[in-house]
């Protein structure tokens, strides 16, 4: 996973509300069992006429002439939400897409972007509707140390967890980290064992 | 005296390995359940980097996304051109790894949140996990579930544990009784419609009230599952003698050396009187009517002879061909369907079977019920109502997720209506241009019978 410091990038404006990750991916698009070959499907249902046959169309904001280098988006309320799939977040790392800027985010969507290396910035609605209606393209810099997004005339700060901020300004392997727990994970786990042994006792035989 | 704990406070102190700081804590997870869509993807994942399973034996893995819904399928079966690939990558990653694998043509075989149940893989007090944002129904039991991503999967699986921050808590009361006709479905819709879709954003929810306690756990399934639709991080039901009697017998559950105990830890497991909450609601549950969605989101949703708000989104209209201020009753509908982890238990078909009984559904209406899981399938042949459903003209499906859901495949065409016992009504969800009106089985029976959206309550259905 790349790092994430700063960016300086186009911000690509997606002003509607409740952006679901069956429309950032539809399922349709996921064709294998993997992490990749999912860009060209990133929404498909959006940002072609015609998704058979990958016709674009024109009126889609990633089609627009300036945006596209977009390696921002920027949303309204609760960006993300519905199905789990991890892939709307591996399509759009894939696509380029490296911050999203909403009002708010699906929780499991959130997380998902902390663990691929995109960025997910919450701002209050007057600074996020500040950025929709800006004529664009707009430019956006975002430090990830200081948590601020800054374009001319605009300058924002927001607020992330510890935890998922060092997975981002490190690239790091979360498993790893855990495994550092271990020795906790073991006591705990001796202890349960006595305490609620029915959690324990579904050897896969008894299949 | 210790301070008065909620729920929730007890399942997550009942779990907590570590404290890592700033809010999240490290998590136990007791249970985690995969499927070959979002799952096969973290088993490989695990496979490549090498970390390994902590303890296959409290991991299983169930076909149901893209299996076929086919009767008579075959074992390999999608429904989905090239979908075949995440069965058979599942089976072969599931049987390396040595996690429980309910394959394709295990009797067991079922929606994931419709058999967790049913086995008693997930059980009050539990943490649980899968990567399918519709794990939450299990907090119906008193489990502590949610749904994640296959990355944080894969960190379930290897470490045993998740890093979790510690979501709000919201208390949702639901006093009285609900009117006769008027189900689960109808309570959570409500809900969503009343308090928007972000309404329990971040939140752990819990349901209590006179209302909910008198729910089955099958109508509590119901009810918990659509809290994602309204952004919560999980729902729970505190289990209570319906919980345990339900659980008796199952697969999974505690045997006889151990169930005396385990209920007796459930019995623990509620709210203390004085527990606070950040946020409360309270509902009157007379005030409840059945309810349908009009719009592309499951806040879009309205009573039943209701008419759309007049400030109703433009986007949502002009996809469904809608006008605010218009009624959906009496809209013509092309398409039904009965089935999904939301309404595809026995007692939801039982609610359709009641009004399809010995009448037949439109002439220009495909119908199709797919059972959740092949254990209600063949309790519903037993009880006969297979024959009810296909009298009536309904196609009669094989377990899994099916039509919920488009993942390529046969489905509804473009520009059809379709009545749906499902959860999303997202734009395209059941296929392309295809418009979803989201509503209890009774009301996507009786609309398929009349053709146009219509109550269960309609003086066409009166016995």
């Amino acid at each position: 996973m790349e790092p994430f410091k700063t960016l300086t990038a186009i911000a690509a404006p997606l002003a509607i509300d409740n952006v679901d990750t069956d429309q950032i991916i539809p399922s349709r698009e996921m064709k294998s069992v993997s992490r990749s070959g999912l860009a060209d499907g990133l929404f498909a249902g959006w940002r072609y006429t015609r998704p058979a046959d990958r016709e674009p169309n024109p009126d889609f904001i990633l089609n627009k002439p300036g945006f596209e280098a977009a390696q921002i988006l920027v949303s309204g309320e609760n960006f993300g939400c519905g199905s789990s799939r991890e892939h709307a977040v591996w399509a759009l790392a894939e696509y380029g897409i490296r911050a999203i800027v909403a009002k708010s985010f699906g929780d499991i969507f959130y997380t998902n972007c902390t663990r691929n290396g995109i960025l997910p910035i919450v701002l209050p609605g007057a600074q996020v509707d500040s950025l929709l209606s800006a004529p664009p393209p707009v430019e956006l810099t975002i430090n990830l140390a200081a948590q601020t997004v800054t374009a001319p005339g605009f300058e924002a700060s927001f607020d992330i967890k510890a935890f998922p901020k060092r997975l981002l300004q490190e690239g790091l392997d979360p498993i790893g980290l855990t495994k550092l727990n271990l020795p906790e994970i073991t006591h705990f786990l001796q202890a349960d064992r006595q305490a609620r042994p029915w959690v324990y006792s579904t050897a896969p035989e008894s299949d | 005296m210790t301070q008065a704990q909620t729920l929730f406070d007890k399942l997550w102190s009942l779990h907590r390995v570590a404290d890592c700081g700033d809010g999240v804590d490290l998590i136990a997870i007791d249970r985690v359940c995969i499927h070959e869509r979002t799952g096969a993807v973290a088993l490989k994942g695990l496979e490549a980097s090498g970390h390994g399973i902590l303890d296959p034996a409290r991991v299983f893995a169930v076909m149901d996304h893209i299996v076929s819904f086919r009767s008579g399928r075959g074992r390999d079966e999608a429904r989905s051109p090239g979908g075949e690939v995440f069965i058979t990558e599942t089976r072969r990653l599931a049987r390396k790894a040595g996690i429980h694998l309910i394959d394709t043509d295990d009797p067991r075989q079922g929606i994931v949140h419709v058999i967790a149940p049913e086995l008693g893989i997930a059980l009050p007090g539990l943490s649980l996990v899968c990567p399918d944002s519709h794990t939450c129904s299990l907090g119906a039991l008193g489990t502590l579930a949610w749904g994640i991503g296959s990355s944080q999967t894969e960190h379930a699986m290897a470490t045993g544990t998740l890093r979790v921050a510690r979501p709000r808590q919201m208390r949702i009361t639901v006093e009285n009784s609900l009117p006769s006709g008027v189900s689960a479905k109808d309570l959570a819709l409500h809900i969503i419609a009343c308090f928007g879709v972000s309404g329990g954003q971040g939140c752990a929810i819990e349901y209590t009230g006179e209302a909910v306690s008198a729910l089955s756990i099958e109508e509590r399934l119901t009810l918990c599952n659509l809290s994602i639709e309204f952004s919560a991080f999980t729902a729970l039901i505190a289990p209570d003698e319906t919980t345990i009697d339900y659980l008796q017998g199952r697969q999974y559950a505690p045997d006889a050396s151990m169930a005396a105990a385990a209920a007796a830890n459930w019995r623990q497991l509620h709210s203390d009187q004085d527990a606070r909450f950040d946020h409360e609601i309270r509902l009157d549950a007379r005030d409840i009517r059945p309810m349908v969605s009009w719009g592309t989101s499951p806040g879009q949703s309205i009573p039943l002879g209701s008419a759309i708000p007049a400030d109703a989104d433009q986007q949502a209209l002009d996809y469904m061909e809608l006008r605010a201020g218009q009624s959906v009753d009496n809209l013509a509908i092309d398409g039904a369907f009965i089935g999904s982890c939301t309404n595809g238990r026995l007692s939801d078909l039982r609610a359709a079977a009641e009004i399809l009984a010995g009448r037949q559904v439109a002439a220009n209406v495909r119908a199709v019920c797919v059972p959740g899981s092949q254990a209600v399938r063949q309790a519903a042949e037993a009880e006969g109502l297979d024959q009810v459903f296909s009298d009536a003209g309904f196609e009669w499906g094989a377990s899994g997720c099916a039509m919920c859901f488009y993942a390529g495949g046969e489905t509804f065409p473009p520009g059809s209506r379709v009545i749906s016992s499902t959860n999303r009504n997202f734009e395209g969800r059941q296929g392309p241009g295809v418009r979803t009106h989201l509503a209890s089985p009774a009301t996507v029976a009786a609309s398929a019978v009349a053709g146009k959206i219509t109550s269960p309550a309609d003086p066409l259905f009166a016995a």
